[in-house]
C-alpha cells in the first residue's frame, strides 16, 4: 500500500526543493478538490503531498502600481469577497464564483483550477481573456508564461518537475474595460461547464472597441484563445452584426469531443451563444467604466 | 508510515488526534472522534452533507486532509446548539418541518449559519445559490427555504 | 402555502395540526443515528468486490492472497452462502425469486452488470479492506451485454438468463430469451372503440433508468454469537424485511436474527431490498468480529437497482366532445440483470385515473446487463403516466379541449372498472382536478417562449400487516411502538392519532420504532401505506387501551363497565342512573393502574385492506432558452387527495419532495452507459438531481375526501405526487415551443435539437 507523507513548507523554496526531490508521485495540495478526489478514486496515489497553503505569495492579494497580483493558492472565495478586486476584474471574479458550490469554493483556487488542467476549468477562460501571466517557480529560478501556455492537454502541463506557479500576474487595468465569463450548464450550478467563454474588451471614448481577448473552454483539449472572435469586435461598437461574426469565429474554432456532459455539436452551436452573453456582459461593464 | 499528530480546535474544546496521511477530515471526525453527525453523502465534494466550517470558512470536510486542521478551528453540527439552547437555524427547522429524512440537515444547517453569519438579510435567491452545494431529496428544498429567511428575520429582531 | 380544502367534521385537536415532529431535536443536533453512525468495540470495517465488466462468466475466484494480508479478519464469496430454490413466491405484483436474490447479494456463475458483487472481505482499517479488494483474482470470461430494452428484446441479443423462458405467453416459447415476462390486460372492444373515435393519436416514448438517489448510502452494522444469534442495525424501509431476507439467504431462524431499523437517510423504495447486511453478517460470523459496511456513492450507482428505462407506445381515440373511447398501451419495461421490473404497475396505473370502456394493455418485463430494478416512488407508474398523460394533451389539442376538463370528464369515480378487473373503490380524482382547476395561475397569461402543461398521476397505494403496542406510564404518558421505520416523519403522525384517540395532550405520547425483537410483524414502509395501515394498527391499540382504563374507573366506581364512556381523555359514567361521579382522566387512571389490575397494555395487528389509492393533479409553467434548450421552471402546483392530512406540513412536504424528483427526472437526470457497458455517471456530480437553485416554491393543495376505511378518513400520500411531472413538464415545453418531446431526459441538447428540427 502507497504511503503518504504529508509536508507543510513555509517557503517557495522549501516547497521546490520537497517536489524536485520526490521519489515517486508527488503532489501539490492547494484547496484539495481535485486531488482528494483523485486520490479516493484511486486515479493518483501519491507518495508525497506537499501542502503550500502556508506559504505567504500563494496566499496573498496585492495591487502593484494598478497591477493585481495575486497568489496561487487564493481560495475562490477570498477573490469573490474582495469587493476592490471585484471591481477591477468582475469577469475573474464570474468565473471564481462558478466552480462547484461555496463550499468548494471555500477551497477551490485559480492555481489549483489551472494546474489540474481540465479543459472545462472555470477560471481559465476568463484569465486567458484577461491576458494573465502565470509566475511559475522550479528548481531553474523563476519564469513567467501566458496563462494560455500552461495547461497542454486534459490533465497535461507543461510545467517541469518541481515547478509551481505561485502567483498570477494581471496587467493594469484601461480605463472602458470590462470583462465577463459565462459557461453553459444544465442545471442552475454545481455541474462542469459543457461550455465556458471568457471575454475582455476595451472601449475608446467613443464606445468603439479598440482592444479585445476572447478564449472560450470545455470545447477543446484545453481552453482555446480565439483571436478571429477578438478580432470580429476591434474597431467596432459591438453591435448585433460584430457579436454574430464574433460567435461564428467562436464556433468555427471549436474542436470539441462528445461526452457525458455534451454532444459536439451542441457544444459547437452554444459555444457561440455563451460567447455573445458573455461579450454583452463585458460590453456593458465597459460601458459602465469611465 | 507514522500517523500524524493534530491538535485543533473542535467546537470551541481543544481537541488532539492521531490519523493517516490520507485520511479526510470527515473520516477523522465520524471514525476518530466519533462525532457522526457530520455525514458522507459522496465523499467527492458534490453533495455537501459532510458540511463544516474551518477558521470560519464553509467548506466539505471530506475535501480536507485531517492533517490540515493542525492549530486551526473547527466547527460541526454539534456544536451549533449552545447546550439545550438550540440555534434559531435548527428551531426554525423543526418548526416549518424542513427535514424529512434529516441526513442532509446537519450539513444545511451548517452552510446556513455560515449564510446567515454574512448576510443577515438574504433574499430568497441568495439563500437557494447559497444552498446550491447542499444536496436534499426528500424536500424539494420548499421548507428550508422558507425555514432559514424565517431564521433570517427573528436573527434580525434579536 | 398549501390551501386544504376539507369537507367539515367533528373538530379534532391534534390530527390536522402541524406539531415538531418527537425525532426532531437529534436530527437537527446531529446525534441522530444513521446505518453508518453505530460502532461497536472491536468493529471491522468491510468491503464488497464488484465486476468491472457488463456481463461475463466467472471462471474462478482466488482470495487467497486478499486472506494473507495483514488486517484482514475474514472474506467471503458466494460460497458462503447456500443455494436458493429457483421459483417465484409472494404475491404476483411483487413477486420474489430468492434463487435470483442469492445471486445478487454474490455473484455465482457470472457476473451480470458492472458493479455486481462478487466477494467481500472484512479488515480492520478500511483502507486495508480496500488493499485486500485489490488482492482478489478473478479470472473472468468477458461476454457481449445489452442494455436498451429494444435492444435485449431482439432475437439474436446476449442472453442474461441462458435459460429463461418467457412466462406470461401460453404455450410457452421454446427458444430462451431475455423477456421475463409478458402480460396483458384487456377490457371491452378496442377496434370497436377506435372505430368510434373522432381523434386517434399515437405515439411512442423512452425513458432512461433514473435512481432514487437518497443521500444515504446503503450502511449496516452487524454482530454474531456463538450460539447462531445474530444482530444488525441498518437503515432500511423495513427491518423485519431485512430480517425475512437475510434469515432465507443465511439459512437461519427468524427468531435469531435481530434487526434494529436505524434513522434512515432517504430510501424512497430503494432500501426495501437487502444488499450489504447478509454481507455482514456472514463477516461478522466468519471473523467473530462486528462488521460495518458502507457503500460508496459510487458503489450506490453502480451495484444498486435504480428503476426502469422504457420503450412505450401509446394509442388513444376520443370523441370530439372529449370522451375517451379507446386506449392501447405498449410497455416495454428493463428490469435490470434480475427480473422483477414494475412493469406491471405501469400496466395497472396507465389508464386507471379514467373511464375508458376499451383498454388494452401489453407489458413486456425484460432483463438487461445494469443493476437489478428496485422501487422507485409508486414504482412503474411514472414511467406509463409519462406516456399516457402526453398522449392525453395530444389529443386535448386536437379537439381543441382544456386539458383539465378533459381529464374531469373522463374522470375515474367509484366503481369504475380497471382494466385489470377490479373497480376504484374512491372518490377523490374529480375533486383534485377540479381543485387544480380552481387555482389563479392556472389561466394566467405567459410570455414568449413560456408555457404552462398539466397532467395527472395515480397509485394503488398499500395497506399490508402492521402491528402496533401501546404501553401506559404512570404519569399519564404513553409509549406507542410500531415496526414502521420513519423515513417521512410518520412517527409524529402516529403521535398525533394516538393522542386524538386517546384524548391526551401530543407531547405525551412518546412513538418509538421498535425493533424486530419487540414489537408484531411490521411489513416494510413503502407503498404510502404507514399513515394508513399502522395508523389504523395504532387506533385500535389505543382503543383497547380505552376499554382498559374504562374498565379500571368502573372497578374503582364499583359500576358495569359497560355505564362507562371515554371522552375527552376522561373516563365518565354513561348517564345519571350510572351514578354521579368525577371524571377520571387518563392520568389519574394511569396512576392507580397497580391497585387495579397492572400494567395498561395493549397491542393490534391487523393485514389492512381497504386503502385508498393516490390521484395527484398536476400543472406547471415553464421558460425555453431557445437558443441552448434550457428548461426553467417558473412555477409549479400540485393538487393531492389525502383523504386527511393527519400532519399538513408533513403532506406538503411529501407532495413538494415527489415533485421535485419528478422535475429531476423530466429535465436532467439519466444513467449513462458507454459502449462497454459501463456507468459513465456514477456520482452526484453527472447525476444530475436538482439543486435548489434550479427551483421555484412548490406550490401545494391538499385536498381531503376521506377514506371510510380508516378512523381518520387517511389515503396515503408519499407517492402519487412523483407520477405528473415528467409529463406535466413535456406538455409545458410543447406549450412553450410548440414542439413535444417524447424521450427523458429533456436535456438542452434534446430541447435544443427539437426547437432546430421543428419537432411536433
Amino acid at each position: 500500500m502507497q504511503e503518504t507523507r504529508y509536508e507543510l513548507p513555509k517557503t517557495l523554496e522549501a516547497a521546490v526543493a520537497l517536489l524536485a526531490g520526490a521519489n515517486g508521485q508527488a503532489r501539490v495540495l492547494a484547496g484539495g478538490t481535485d486531488l482528494l478526489i483523485q486520490m479516493r478514486g484511486g486515479r493518483v496515489e501519491p507518495a508525497l503531498i506537499v501542502d503550500i497553503k502556508g506559504i505567504p505569495e500563494m496566499t496573498a492579494i496585492a495591487m502593484d502600481n494598478g497591477a493585481y497580483r495575486f497568489g496561487a493558492a487564493v481560495p475562490c472565495m477570498v477573490l469573490v469577497e474582495n469587493k476592490e478586486f471585484g471591481k477591477v476584474w468582475p469577469g475573474l471574479v464570474d468565473g471564481a464564483n462558478l466552480i462547484g458550490s461555496i463550499q468548494v469554493r471555500g477551497r477551490a483556487t485559480v492555481g489549483g483550477n489551472l494546474c489540474n488542467a481540465s479543459p472545462a476549468a472555470d477560471t481559465v477562460p476568463a484569465m486567458m481573456a484577461a491576458g494573465a501571466k502565470a509566475s511559475i517557480i522550479g528548481p531553474k529560478g523563476r519564469r513567467e508564461v501566458p496563462i494560455e501556455e500552461v495547461a497542454t492537454g486534459p490533465g497535461k502541463t507543461s510545467l517541469a518537475k518541481g515547478e509551481i506557479v505561485a502567483s498570477f500576474l494581471l496587467p493594469k487595468r484601461a480605463p472602458r474595460s470590462g470583462d465577463a465569463y459565462l459557461r453553459f450548464i444544465p442545471r442552475t450550478e454545481m455541474d462542469i461547464a459543457v461550455v465556458g467563454a471568457g471575454v475582455n474588451l476595451t472601449l475608446d471614448d467613443k464606445g468603439v472597441c479598440t482592444h479585445a481577448r476572447v478564449a472560450i473552454g470545455a470545447v477543446a483539449e484545453r481552453a482555446l484563445m480565439v483571436p478571429d472572435a477578438a478580432a470580429a469586435l476591434v474597431g467596432t461598437n459591438v453591435d448585433a452584426e460584430a457579436l454574430k461574426r464574433m460567435a461564428a469565429a467562436v464556433s468555427a474554432a471549436c474542436r470539441p469531443i462528445d461526452d457525458k456532459r455534451g454532444t459536439k455539436e451542441y457544444r459547437i452551436k452554444v459555444s457561440g451563444v455563451m460567447a455573445r452573453r458573455a461579450a454583452e456582459i463585458a460590453l456593458e461593464r465597459a460601458r459602465r467604466k469611465s | 508510515m507514522a500517523k500524524v499528530h493534530v491538535e485543533a480546535t473542535l467546537n470551541g474544546n481543544a481537541v488532539e488526534f492521531l490519523c493517516e496521511t490520507r485520511q479526510t477530515l470527515l473520516q477523522v471526525l465520524r471514525d476518530e472522534l466519533h462525532l457522526t453527525g457530520t455525514k458522507e453523502g459522496c465523499a467527492t465534494g458534490d453533495c455537501g452533507a459532510c458540511s463544516v466550517t474551518v477558521d470560519g470558512r464553509l467548506m466539505c470536510s471530506c475535501l480536507v486532509l485531517g492533517a490540515e486542521v493542525q492549530g486551526k478551528t473547527v466547527q460541526t453540527i454539534e456544536g451549533m446548539a449552545d447546550g439545550e439552547k438550540l440555534h434559531p437555524l435548527q428551531q426554525k427547522f423543526l418548526e416549518h418541518a424542513a427535514l424529512q429524512c434529516g441526513i442532509c440537515t446537519p450539513g444545511v444547517l451548517v452552510a446556513a449559519k455560515s449564510l446567515l453569519e454574512r448576510n443577515l438579510n438574504p433574499t430568497e435567491e441568495e439563500v437557494r445559490y447559497w444552498l446550491a452545494g447542499n444536496l436534499c431529496r426528500c424536500t424539494g428544498y420548499n421548507k428550508i427555504i422558507e425555514a432559514v429567511l424565517d431564521a433570517a428575520s427573528e436573527m434580525r429582531r434579536s | 402555502m398549501a390551501s386544504v380544502i376539507t369537507t367539515p367534521e367533528k373538530e379534532l385537536k391534534v390530527v390536522g395540526t402541524s406539531p415538531v415532529r418527537p425525532d426532531g431535536v437529534p436530527k437537527v443536533t446531529g446525534t441522530a443515528q444513521y446505518g453508518a453512525d453505530f460502532t461497536l468495540p472491536g468493529m471491522l470495517w468491510g468491503k464488497i468486490l464488484r465486476s468491472p465488466h457488463a456481463h461475463a462468466r466467472i471462471r474462478s475466484i482466488d482470495t487467497s492472497k486478499a486472506e494473507k494480508l495483514k488486517g484482514v479478519k475474514a472474506v467471503m464469496t458466494s460460497k458462503d452462502l447456500p443455494d436458493q430454490k429457483f421459483e417465484y413466491v409472494g404475491p404476483e405484483r411483487v413477486a420474489v425469486n430468492f434463487w435470483h436474490m442469492t445471486r445478487n447479494i454474490m455473484a455465482r456463475e457470472k457476473v451480470l452488470y458492472e458493479g455486481h458483487a462478487l466477494a467481500a472481505v472484512a479488515a480492520t482499517t478500511p483502507a486495508i479492506a480496500e488493499e485486500a479488494l485489490k488482492l482478489i483474482e478473478v479470472d473472468y470470461e468477458v461476454l457481449p451485454h445489452v442494455i436498451d430494452v429494444d435492444e435485449a428484446m431482439k432475437p439474436d441479443a446476449p442472453l442474461l438468463h441462458e435459460d429463461m423462458i418467457t412466462r406470461g405467453i401460453e404455450p410457452a416459447p421454446t427458444k430462451p430469451s431475455n423477456i421475463s415476462k409478458k402480460i396483458e390486460y384487456k377490457m371491452g372492444d378496442i377496434d370497436a372503440g377506435f372505430a368510434s373515435a373522432d381523434k386517434i393519436v399515437e405515439m411512442s416514448f423512452r425513458t432512461a433508468p433514473v435512481h432514487q438517489g437518497y443521500i444515504e448510502p446503503h450502511a449496516c452494522l452487524a454482530r454474531t454469537d456463538a450460539d447462531g444469534q445474530a444482530e444488525v442495525w441498518v437503515s432500511t424501509q423495513g427491518h423485519f424485511v431485512v430480517r425475512t431476507m437475510v434469515c432465507k439467504l443465511l439459512s437461519m431462524r427468524t427468531g435469531d436474527l435481530r434487526v434494529h431499523a436505524a434513522e434512515i437517510g432517504g430510501a424512497f423504495g430503494g432500501k426495501t431490498v437487502v444488499y450489504v447486511e447478509p454481507v455482514a453478517v456472514v463477516l461478522a460470523r466468519k471473523s467473530g468480529h462486528p462488521v460495518k459496511i458502507m457503500m460508496s456513492r459510487e458503489e450506490v450507482f453502480r451495484g444498486t437497482g435504480p428503476t426502469s428505462g422504457a420503450s412505450m407506445k401509446i394509442k388513444i381515440g376520443v370523441t370530439r366532445e372529449g370522451k375517451i373511447v379507446a386506449a392501447d398501451a405498449l410497455y416495454k419495461y428493463q428490469a435490470g440483470a434480475f427480473p422483477g421490473s414494475p412493469v406491471m404497475n405501469g400496466c395497472m396505473c396507465g389508464f386507471a385515473p379514467y373511464d375508458i370502456p376499451n383498454q388494452r394493455t401489453l407489458g413486456y418485463d425484460v432483463v438487461c446487463n445494469r443493476p437489478k430494478s428496485v422501487a422507485y416512488r409508486a414504482p412503474g407508474s411514472p414511467i406509463s403516466a409519462f406516456a399516457v398523460e402526453s398522449t392525453l394533451d395530444a389529443c386535448a389539442k386536437k379537439i381543441g379541449m382544456d386539458p383539465i376538463q378533459l381529464r374531469i370528464k373522463n374522470a375515474a369515480k367509484p366503481g369504475t372498472p380497471l382494466v385489470y378487473g377490479e373497480k376504484i373503490n374512491h372518490a377523490g380524482f374529480a375533486e383534485t382536478l377540479q381543485a387544480l382547476y380552481k387555482h389563479p395561475a392556472w389561466l394566467k397569461p405567459l410570455g414568449k417562449n413560456q408555457g404552462r402543461g398539466m397532467a395527472c398521476g395515480y397509485w394503488f397505494n398499500g395497506g399490508g400487516e402492521s402491528s402496533a403496542t401501546v404501553h401506559v406510564n404512570e404519569d399519564g404518558t404513553a409509549v406507542v411502538a410500531t415496526g414502521s421505520p420513519d423515513i417521512g416523519g410518520s412517527r409524529a403522525s402516529m403521535a398525533q392519532m394516538a393522542a386524538e384517540t386517546l384524548g391526551i395532550a401530543y407531547e405525551a405520547v412518546r412513538p418509538i420504532i421498535a425493533d424486530t425483537n419487540s414489537v408484531g410483524y411490521t411489513q416494510a414502509t413503502g407503498g404510502s401505506r404507514v399513515t394508513y395501515a399502522t395508523g389504523r394498527a395504532v387506533i385500535d391499540a389505543c382503543k383497547k387501551v380505552i376499554n382498559e382504563m374504562c374498565a379500571r374507573a368502573a372497578k374503582i366506581w364499583k359500576i358495569d363497565v359497560t355505564d362507562v364512556i371515554w371522552e375527552d381523555g376522561a373516563a365518565r359514567p354513561a348517564g345519571a342512573r350510572a351514578g354521579e361521579f368525577p371524571p377520571m382522566t387518563f392520568k389519574e387512571i394511569a396512576s392507580k393502574r397497580t391497585a387495579t389490575g397492572g400494567p395498561i397494555v395493549a397491542a393490534s395487528a391487523l393485514n389492512a385492506g381497504g386503502q385508498g389509492p393516490g390521484f395527484a393533479a398536476q400543472f406547471a409553467d415553464v421558460e425555453v432558452d431557445t437558443e441552448t434548450g434550457q428548461v426553467k421552471i417558473l412555477r409549479y402546483v400540485a393538487a393531492q387527495d389525502a383523504g386527511r392530512a393527519i400532519h399538513p406540513k408533513y403532506v406538503e412536504g411529501q407532495i413538494q419532495g415527489g415533485v421535485v424528483q419528478g422535475i429531476g427526472w423530466a429535465l436532467n437526470e439519466e444513467y449513462i452507459y458507454n459502449k462497454e457497458g459501463k456507468l459513465d455517471n456514477p456520482g452526484f456530480l453527472d447525476y444530475r438531481i436538482p439543486v435548489a437553485s434550479d427551483l421555484p416554491m412548490i406550490d401545494t393543495i391538499i385536498v381531503e375526501v376521506p377514506n371510510p376505511n380508516h378512523p381518520f378518513g387517511v389515503k396515503g400520500v408519499a407517492e402519487a405526487n412523483i407520477v405528473p411531472p415528467m409529463a406535466a413538464i413535456a406538455n409545458a415545453i410543447n406549450n412553450a415551443i410548440g414542439r413535444r418531446l417524447t424521450e427523458l431526459p429533456m436535456s438542452p441538447p434534446k430541447v435544443l435539437a427539437a426547437i432546430d428540427a421543428g419537432a411536433k
